[in-house]
């Protein structure tokens, strides 16, 4: 909503300033979002005094006046104006003074010498001040203008124009009425701006008009001009008003209707009389019918679009915009006012869903006051009559159905409780009063009650807490104490079983990684691609082509940002993120607290590619490999101990990927990126990724103590010969699983393959760490354990001892 | 009689002579060995008369004393001597960098959010989180915003494919407010709770991003009023800021879920930035309706809602003035938060 200030200070008088003005009208819930100052096209424009004209000596049709600038000084103009005379007050653009040129340009006025008599500046019309276009001689100022003041103060041009962010309940606001009635209420003044004068018809005629569908249609108010000259010029005061409320100036006809709209929120439709057939119906559409609306376009009706008919068919959408076949032009000479209601259910989405908004469904979205429809026409009809001129017909009202109001009660106790401050029922009462909500007190339980119609421009107030907030509101948000929370306590913890993500954030942290947030919406190459996702979840309104998708995988971002850091010069790059993923599952039920139909888990990955550590005087350079990341992970989930198991992932290299398993559940993923999809990121080098749930990773286990051993551990190596492809989690799974407890742990220290191996097999070095709680083990305790081992792994796996 | 001063005299200038170890062990032969000078001396002692031989042994035992300190002291001095070479030897240059794994960043977004999970922690606020793919219900209908609202425009909807029970189409979650709905719905009052997580807006321009980030509270009870909630959310902005400097005002503003409704705007009274107000939150009491959907009475309990992006608050902390940095991943933008 914008407008100038002028106008609202002609409609209601404050005190205020208008910096005052903006802030009050900002805590009053009407956000002021601009204040600027009008732009002007003249400056340096002075009143001055024509004290004599004589002719030019050497020009027929140009004076030399003496003018009286202010201050006693006189500055000689040549002037060719014909109303130039002796005691005007006109407008002085001295020397130095800037008026407007053709096409935007400014022109700064200079000294000059006009047949030979110099002229100090130059006496303009209105037309030279670029305030009208008429060409009628010099500008006549009123008598009180002080020679020597600034024109644009005379004029009353110094003006602002606010701009009103306005909250979607607000409707009544949409006009320089609707502002005014919230200033008269926050200074407790009241609005200026009175009913319109009632024009007396010239003749009895009106139109017909029959509303077939209600209530979608409430109301329909019209009268008939005839005799109007729709090539009249709007006057210049009306074409300021329209244009500082950021309304281009279409012809007199229509700038009126908006001029009415935007003076008193009475959105009004002017239609070429001559064009009309028949009688005016408000009914739905019908499938098959189509109408072309004013901004040309062709709209395809439905049965749920309102519209205007007659006995043409379709001539408008109701409440949106009026058509092309019945719109007026200059050659217009008789017309037909409409001023309607329309439920706001009756318009509200229909004007977005053709792809377009206007003033008037703005309007009627929202909820347009059903009772200034008159009003609104006996406004219009004034301006008309004295712009385009023409003789009236009666006012037609024909009245469908209304919005009943129901009244709304108020408890003030409530009130009280709710804002939490001890607002008397009196104050209460001054802010309903100044708000024009006329209110009925009474007592009930619970203290006063307030009960109110709410007027008929109000579509905001239904229940008590609609007025609670006018009461909050125009009391002063300001004024409302922020009052120290007081709350019964209760201790609250996380459980100990349980990681927060914060920590997970600060364990990968320090492991060297930096956290990356992706958009979850991603290309749907990436999901077909390394996701290995051929039916990704697809977002029905994408932004981008790469943000079409829902993600079922972290890595791809990953990667990106690892092409995206490469591309940088950062040569070692290390990324994680935590996020959710989102995947279809068509059989779940979900949970109560879930969607159906979906698995939404966070996830927590990582990318690694350049050197294993950053580069360093003392550490060999050594390139991150799949190693690398599994001790990531490792470390990430210690002390909880993972299983890995070599399996395929579409993302990995066939050959360098693994699973990660907490007893028989599979957790996630890490390996190094196929160099299928390496290429396809156009990666220079390989890159090392994980991902995991994060529900098992943030699980920890509680520590359960056991007696710390008072014997001394034994360690033994053990050396086998086993075949190449055997893996050797295997061996260790074996190990763990068959040996005694005495076996405390068994790491693998060493795999070599190569001279004294023979080809085909490897050596696995294993270290062994015994230890039994109850005595000292003896050498023959430990190699019947070793024999065992030896006997376990030959009898499994066919390894064979090491010498 | 031997000249005892003088052998003493040359077993010092012998050991002073020994530059090693080995060296002074020979030199040490001359004097105190099976051959050497004192122990020949001794040897003599038995020639002589009784009284002469107690004098005479008393003598050339002074002087061993004397030689045997002589060699402590010059096997001291090698000793500290062959240490200090070998300390010298041993010695780095410190100033070298020393070894260590680097360390990474956390994303300056998470780390307001785990501030702002923090603060609310402290004042006994549960911390939530849920879905972000949400059915039409969850994220507008039980917050009062039915289909076809216009307030329903204020906010660009990324719709998903799928549908709820009612045949809607799933939408991602445009403010973190359906986790009011979620929570106060499996959670009697009194009800303290943040929700932070990623919301989604078909909107995309330096001021805005598609997805960004935002902290739901609640605070539900017996009598809860709007005065709890300016003291509420402006001791939050005093400890989130660790700074007594700012203002904060609440201003009118319309909200579907809330009434009365307020958008909070705040002001440093120092810095960059001193001077201007700032939006950073809306908030409201929550609506009746709501709060039926809630499950819960609005006769018996009523309560505060407010919505906070991360984005801008982590903004206003670290005096970053562009969205985009947060969702690029590059890594000179993230090592400052290390």
């Amino acid at each position: 909503m914008r407008f100038s200030e002028e106008w609202l200070r002609s409609m209601v008088s404050t005190p205020l300033d208008a910096a005052a003005l903006a802030h009050a009208l900002t805590m009053a819930g009407l956000e002021v979002e601009d204040m600027a100052p009008l732009p002007c096209a003249f400056e340096g424009v002075t009143v001055g005094l024509i004290v004599a004209a004589v002719p030019h000596p050497d020009a027929d049709r140009l004076r030399v006046c003496s003018v009286d600038v202010g201050g006693g000084a006189l500055h000689s103009i040549v002037c060719g104006a014909p109303n130039a005379s002796v005691g005007l007050k006109v407008p002085l653009a001295g020397v130095g003074a800037r008026l407007p040129g053709d096409a935007g340009a400014v022109v700064e006025v200079r000294r000059a010498t006009i047949r030979g008599v110099a002229s100090e500046g130059m006496l303009c019309s209105a037309r030279e001040l670029g305030l009208a276009d008429d060409q009628a001689g010099l500008l006549v100022l009123a008598d009180d203008a002080v020679p020597g003041a600034d024109v644009r103060e005379v004029l009353g041009l110094n003006d602002n124009i606010f701009t009103i962010k306005l909250p979607p309940n607000r409707a009544d606001c949409l006009s320089v009425l609707g502002v005014a009635r919230e200033v008269a209420a926050i200074g407790g003044a009241s609005v200026l701006l009175g009913a319109a004068p009632p024009i007396a018809p010239m003749t009895p005629e009106t139109f017909p008009v029959v509303i077939s569908a209600t209530p979608a249609c409430g109301r329909f108010t019209s009268r008939v001009i005839r005799g109007v000259d729709a090539a009249a010029a709007t006057p210049s005061w009306m074409k300021r008003r329209l244009g500082a409320a950021g309304q281009r100036s279409i012809s007199a006809l229509v700038d009126i209707t908006n001029y009415v709209m935007l003076e008193r929120g009475r959105p009004l439709h002017v239609y070429d009389l001559d064009k009309l057939t028949g009688a005016i119906d408000v009914r739905f559409g019908k499938a098959g019918e189509t109408v072309k609306l004013l901004n040309e376009q062709q709209v395809e009706l439905t049965d749920d679009i309102l519209v205007i008919a007659d006995a043409s068919g379709p001539i408008g959408l109701a409440g949106i915009m009026g058509g092309d076949s019945t719109k007026t032009e200059v050659t217009t000479t008789n017309v037909l006012l409409e001023s309607a209601f329309f439920q706001p259910e009756a318009i509200v989405g229909r004007a977005r869903r053709l792809g377009f908004a206007s003033d008037a469904s703005h309007r009627f979205e929202r909820g347009v006051d059903f009772d200034n429809n008159v009003d609104g026409i006996e406004r219009a009809t004034e301006l008309v009559m004295s712009i385009c001129g023409g003789q009236p017909g009666a006012v037609a009202d024909v009245v469908a159905a209304l919005p009943r109001r129901q009244a709304v009660t108020m408890r003030a106790d409530r009130a009280r409780r709710l804002i939490g401050v001890p607002i008397s029922d009196e104050a209460m009462a001054d802010i309903l009063a100044r708000l024009g909500l006329r209110a009925s007190v009474g007592a009930g339980e619970g203290g006063t009650r307030f009960s109110v119609v709410p007027p008929s421009f109000r579509f905001d107030i239904a229940i008590e807490e609609d007025l609670i907030e006018e009461i909050a509101r125009l009391y002063g948000f300001d004024r409302i104490p922020a009052l120290p929370p007081v709350a019964r306590s209760s201790m609250t913890l996380a459980p100990e079983s349980q990681r927060s993500l914060h920590a997970i954030r600060d364990r990968l942290a320090d492991l060297d990684y930096h956290e990356v947030v992706n958009y979850s919406f991603v290309d749907r190459d990436w999901e077909t691609g390394p996701a290995g996702n051929p039916a990704p979840i697809l977002l029905r309104n994408p932004i981008a082509s790469h943000m079409a998708v829902m993600r079922s995988s972290l890595l791809a971002g990953l990667c990106a940002n690892v092409v995206y850091n490469l591309n940088r010069r950062q040569d070692r790059v290390r990324v994680f993120e935590i996020g959710r993923v989102f995947l279809k599952d068509p059989l779940g039920l979900g949970a109560a607290d879930a969607v159906a139909g979906l698995r939404q888990p966070v996830r927590v990955a990582a990318a690694a590619c350049g050197t294993s550590d950053s580069e360093q005087w003392g550490t060999p350079r050594r390139v991150a490999d799949f190693f690398d990341a599994k001790g990531d992970v490792e470390a990430l989930l210690a002390p909880t101990v993972a299983r890995f198991e070599s399996h395929p992932h579409p993302a990995l290299h066939p050959g360098r990927s693994a699973r990660v398993l907490l007893g028989d559940k599979i957790i996630g993923w890490v390996g190094e990126l196929h160099p299928r999809w390496q290429q396809w990121f156009e990666l220079p080098v390989p890159v090392q990724l994980f991902e995991l749930d994060a529900e098992p990773v943030q699980a920890r286990t509680i520590p359960a103590y056991h007696e710390v051993p008072r014997f001394p551990a034994v360690r033994r190596d053990l050396a086998v010969l086993v075949d190449e492809k055997i893996a050797c989690g295997e061996l260790l799974m074996a190990l763990k699983t068959a040996l005694p407890t005495v076996v405390e742990a068994v790491e693998v220290f060493d795999l070599y393959r190569g001279k004294g191996v023979v080809e085909g097999k490897k050596s696995l070095a294993f270290r062994m760490l015994l230890q039994d709680t109850q005595k000292t083990l003896t050498d023959a305790d430990v190699d019947e354990v070793i024999v065992s081992a030896v006997s376990i792994l030959h009898l499994q796996f066919g390894a064979t001892l090491r010498q | 009689m031997t000249d005892l001063d003088a052998v003493v005299a040359a077993a010092e200038t012998a050991f002073e002579q020994a530059a090693e170890p080995a060296a002074l062990e020979q030199a040490k032969a001359a004097f105190l060995g099976k051959a050497g000078t004192l122990t020949e001396a001794l040897k003599g002692l038995g020639k002589l008369e009784p009284d002469q031989r107690r004098a005479e042994g008393a003598r050339i035992n002074a002087a061993k004393d004397r030689i045997e300190a002589a060699l402590r002291a010059r096997r001291e001095g090698l000793a500290a001597a062959t240490l200090d070479a070998k300390l010298h030897e041993e010695s780095l240059d410190v100033t070298l960098p020393g070894r260590r794994r680097g360390s990474g960043s956390v994303h300056p977004v998470m780390r307001t959010w785990r501030r702002v999970e923090e603060i609310f922690r402290s004042i006994g606020f549960e911390v939530a989180d849920g879905p972000e793919i949400e059915t039409d219900w969850y994220n507008f209908t039980a917050l009062n915003n039915p289909l076809n609202h216009p307030a329903r425009s204020m906010q660009d909807t990324f719709y998903v494919e799928g549908e709820d029970a009612h045949g809607l189409p799933l939408l991602l979650r445009t403010h973190t407010s359906p986790m009011q709905v979620r929570y106060a719905r499996t959670h009697q009052p009194p009800i303290r709770v943040i929700a932070p997580g990623r919301t989604y807006r078909v909107d995309s321009d330096a001021t805005h991003s598609p997805m960004f980030h935002q902290v739901e509270g609640l605070w539900i009870d017996d009598g809860i009023s709007f005065a709890d909630l300016k003291g509420v959310y402006t001791q939050f902005l005093h400890r989130f800021f660790e700074t007594d400097q700012l203002r904060v005002r609440f201003r009118p503003s319309f909200f579907p879920f809330t009434e009365p409704s307020a958008e909070i705007d705040m002001m440093f009274d120092s810095g960059p930035l001193r001077g201007r107000w700032l939006e950073i939150s809306g908030s409201g009491q929550v609506h009746p309706s709501v709060m039926r959907n809630f499950g819960l009475d609005p006769e018996v309990h009523t309560g505060f809602a407010f919505g906070s992006g991360l984005d801008r608050l982590t903004m206003l902390r670290y005096g970053i003035d562009d969205l985009r940095p947060f969702f690029e991943g590059d890594l000179r933008f993230l090592r400052q938060f290390a």
